[in-house]
C-alpha cells in the first residue's frame, strides 16, 4: 500500500470512514438544493440567456455588430476564445499530469476541475463558431467530401490545427471525465430511493458492478488516458498560440509563444479552479476533503506558472529590442506606453506581481487571500490576451489606418453571457453529479486520512489517531 | 443455467485481501471480488490477469497516425495540391512538418476513443445495462467475495462456509444466478 510520511498533513481531515465519504459527497445530490443554489442558478441563467440573445442578434445581423473594424479584424472574440481555452487547461492538467506524477491531492479536486474544463472549452468553442457569422456552415471546417470541386480544408493552416486540437481536447476530456464518473454514478444509483433518480443514475452508471476485472481495466484505462492527455494538454495551447505565432504581425511573430501560452493557460486555469473550489467546499460542506493543503499546492502551481509567464513577458521585451527590428520594437513600446498602456500595466500587475506574493507562506495558506488573487489572476490573463491581440493589430504598418478598438454592447453581452452559461453548467454539475471522485478518494483514505494515518495499525480503528505533528488547520479534526 | 454462488461480505479491503489469500492457499477458487474502489494487490491473489487494453490503445493510436498521414497526403498532395507562395509542396515529405500537429491530435483522438469504447464493451458497461453487484452496499463501503460451487466442487458447502467464516466476514449470502 502507498505510504505517506508521518509529518505530512493528511489529505482527508477528521475521522472519516468509507461510508462517511459516500455520505458527504452524496448528501448534496440527495438533499434538496439550498436556496442559495436557486438564487445563483437564476442569476447565471438570466445572464446566460442574455448572452444567447446577443448571439442570436449577432447571427441575424452579421458580425458587424461587434466592435471590429478594418484594421482590427480580431479582438474581443478571439480574446475570449483564448481566455476560455486557457481556463480549460487546468482540469486535464490536474487529472492527467498529476496522475502521472502520482500526486494524491489531485483526487479531491480533479472531478470538478475537469467539469470546469469541459464547460470552459464549450464556451471557448462558441467564439470561433459565431465568428464564422454563418454558424450553420460550421461543419465546413471538417475535411468532408464535397461538391466544390472536392475542395479540402487547408491542412497547412494553424486555424485548422486548432479545429482538430480543440475538438480532440474536448472529446478526450469528456471521455476521461465520464469514465471516472461511471463508478460514482453506480454509488449514487445503489443509494437512490426515489424511482426517477434511480432510473436516471442507472442509465448514467452504465450497469457498473465494480468487479475486480472492471477495476483492473479501469486503472489501466485511467493511466493510458492520462498518458495521452498529458501531451494533448500541452499541444492544445501550443496550437492556439500558433494562430498568432505563425503570422507576420509584430508582437505575434514570436517563437516563445507556445511555452508562454501553455504556462499562462495553466496559470489561469488553476486560478479559476481556486475561485470555484473555495466557494464549493464551503457551500457543499467538503472542508474535510479540500482544505488548506490542497489550496497551498495549487497556489504553488500558480506561483510557478505565474513566474514563467513573468519571465516570458520580460523575454519578449528583451528580444524585441535585441532583434533590431524597428516594427517589433515599436509594437512593444506601443504596448507599454501607447493608448492601451492601462491594459498592459493591468496585465503586468495582475500576472507578474500578484503571484509572487505566494512566496509568503501565510499568504498562500490564507483562503481569503487566495480567493482574491485567483480573481485578480483571471482578470490579468484576460488582459494578457487583449493586449497581445489588440495592441499588435491596432497600429499596423500603415499609420493612416491606425485606429482603436472599442467593444460594442454585443461584444460585452456575448462575453458576459458565456460566463453566465458556464456557471449554469457548473451549478447543474454541482447539483446532480458527484463533485468528488468518490472511488479515488476512498483509495487514499487509509494512507492519507487523518484517522488512519499514523494510527498504530491500520484496520477499523476509528479512534486510533493521535501523536502526529500538530498543524494549524486541524481545527475540524473532530467533526465526525 | 442456474448456478449456486456464495457471497461473503467484508467491511475492510485489507481484511478481504488477507481472507482471499487464505482461501486461495487452501485451494478455493475465488471467482470474483466486488468493491467500491480498486483494491490494490487483489488481482494476482484471485488470478485476474492484467488487462490488454494498453495494447488496444496502441493499435488504435497507430491506426490514427496512419489514417491522418494517408488522409493529409491525399487531400493536400494528391487531390488538390496547394501552391502557397511557390513553396515546395510536391511531395508529402516537403510538407510533412505542417502535418505534424494534426497527425498527433488525430493519433490521440483515435487512441483515447478507441480504447474507451473497447473498455466499455469489454466491461459490458453500456447505457441501460443492469447492475450486477450482489449488494447495493458494494458501491459504498462493503467488499464482497464471490465463490461458485461449480468451481469449488472438491469442497462441500459446509466446508466453504466454515473456511469463509474464519476470514473476518461480516455477512454471508447464497444465491442462485443465471
Amino acid at each position: 500500500m502507498h505510504k505517506e510520511a508521518a509529518i505530512r498533513e493528511p489529505l482527508i481531515l477528521g475521522h472519516k470512514s468509507y461510508h462517511d465519504v459516500t455520505e458527504d459527497v452524496c448528501r448534496s445530490i440527495e438533499d434538496k438544493a439550498p436556496r442559495m443554489w436557486y438564487i445563483l442558478f437564476g442569476i447565471a441563467l438570466i445572464i446566460g440567456i442574455y448572452g444567447v440573445g446577443c448571439i442570436a442578434y449577432l447571427l441575424g445581423t452579421g458580425i458587424g455588430v461587434w466592435g471590429l473594424n478594418k484594421t482590427i479584424g480580431w479582438a474581443w472574440d478571439i480574446t475570449n476564445f483564448v481566455w476560455w481555452v486557457g481556463i480549460g487547461h487546468a482540469g486535464t492538467l490536474i487529472s492527467a499530469v498529476l496522475l502521472l506524477f502520482r500526486q494524491k491531492w489531485r483526487m479531491a479536486i480533479n472531478r470538478s476541475a475537469e467539469a470546469m474544463t469541459i464547460f470552459a472549452v464549450f464556451m471557448a468553442g462558441t467564439f470561433p463558431l459565431i465568428h464564422m457569422g454563418r454558424l450553420w456552415v460550421g461543419y465546413w471546417t471538417m475535411p468532408i467530401p464535397n461538391q466544390f470541386g472536392s475542395l479540402w480544408v487547408n491542412f497547412n493552416s494553424p486555424l485548422l490545427w486548432d479545429v482538430f486540437a480543440i475538438s480532440t481536447y474536448l472529446s478526450v476530456s469528456l471521455v476521461f471525465w465520464y469514465i471516472g464518473l461511471i463508478p460514482d454514478f453506480a454509488t449514487i444509483r445503489d443509494r437512490a430511493k426515489r424511482p426517477i433518480p434511480k432510473r436516471m443514475y442507472s442509465m448514467l452508471a452504465f450497469g457498473w458492478s465494480g468487479r475486480a476485472k472492471n477495476w483492473n481495466r479501469f486503472e489501466l484505462v485511467s493511466l493510458v488516458l492520462a498518458g495521452v492527455a498529458t501531451p494533448l494538454v500541452f499541444s492544445v495551447h501550443s496550437i492556439v498560440s500558433f494562430d498568432f505565432a505563425t503570422s507576420v504581425i509584430p508582437g505575434w511573430h514570436t517563437t516563445i509563444f507556445p511555452p508562454y501560452f501553455v504556462a499562462g493557460a495553466v496559470f489561469s486555469g488553476f486560478a479559476m479552479v481556486q475561485t470555484l473550489m473555495l466557494v464549493m467546499r464551503k457551500a457543499m460542506g467538503l472542508e474535510a476533503y479540500i482544505h488548506v493543503r490542497h489550496v497551498e499546492y495549487m497556489n504553488i502551481v500558480i506561483m510557478v506558472t505565474g513566474s514563467i509567464v513573468g519571465v516570458a513577458y520580460l523575454t519578449e521585451l528583451f528580444v524585441s529590442w535585441y532583434s533590431g527590428v524597428e516594427y517589433e520594437q515599436y509594437a512593444f513600446i506601443n504596448r507599454a506606453t501607447g493608448p492601451y498602456w492601462w491594459a498592459y500595466w493591468s496585465m503586468m500587475t495582475c500576472n507578474v506581481i500578484s503571484p509572487q506574493l505566494m512566496w509568503i507562506r501565510p499568504l498562500r495558506r490564507s483562503l481569503v487571500f487566495t480567493f482574491i488573487i485567483s480573481i485578480v489572476v483571471n482578470i490579468g490573463m484576460w488582459f494578457e490576451r487583449y493586449v497581445i491581440i489588440v495592441t499588435s493589430l491596432h497600429r499596423d504598418y500603415l499609420p493612416s489606418s491606425w485606429t482603436m478598438h472599442f467593444p460594442s454592447h454585443i461584444d460585452l453581452g456575448v462575453y458576459v453571457g458565456t460566463i453566465g452559461l458556464f456557471f449554469v453548467f457548473f451549478l447543474l454539475f454541482a447539483r446532480f453529479f458527484p463533485v468528488l471522485a468518490l472511488n479515488e478518494v476512498k483509495t487514499i483514505l487509509k494512507s492519507s486520512g487523518e484517522s488512519y494515518k499514523n494510527a498504530p495499525s491500520h484496520g477499523h480503528d476509528d479512534h486510533g489517531h493521535s501523536s502526529h505533528g500538530h498543524v494549524e488547520d486541524n481545527t475540524n479534526s473532530n467533526n465526525q | 443455467m442456474a448456478e449456486k454462488v456464495i457471497y461473503a461480505m467484508y467491511d475492510d479491503d485489507d481484511v478481504l485481501k488477507d481472507g482471499a489469500k487464505l482461501l486461495v492457499a487452501k485451494g478455493v477458487k475465488v471467482s470474483d471480488v466486488f468493491s467500491p474502489f480498486p483494491i490494490h494487490g487483489i488481482d494476482p491473489i484471485i488470478g485476474v490477469k492484467q488487462t490488454r487494453l494498453g495494447i488496444v490503445a496502441f493499435l488504435f493510436a497507430i491506426t490514427g497516425t496512419l489514417l491522418a498521414t494517408y488522409g493529409m497526403r491525399f487531400f493536400m498532395i494528391e487531390d488538390w495540391p496547394m501552391n502557397i507562395g511557390g513553396k515546395p509542396n510536391g511531395t508529402y515529405l516537403d510538407n510533412m512538418l505542417a502535418f505534424v500537429p494534426i497527425t498527433f491530435e488525430f493519433t490521440v483522438m483515435c487512441a483515447a476513443h478507441g480504447m474507451a469504447i473497447t473498455y466499455l464493451l469489454r466491461n459490458k458497461t453500456l447505457p441501460g445495462m443492469p447492475a450486477q453487484n450482489p449488494d447495493p452496499r458494494t458501491s459504498d463501503d462493503k467488499f464482497v467475495i464471490e465463490l461458485k460451487h461449480s468451481e469449488n466442487s472438491q469442497f462441500t458447502e459446509e466446508e466453504l462456509l466454515s473456511m469463509l467464516k474464519q476470514t473476518g466476514i461480516i455477512e454471508i449470502d447464497q444465491k442462485e444466478i443465471n
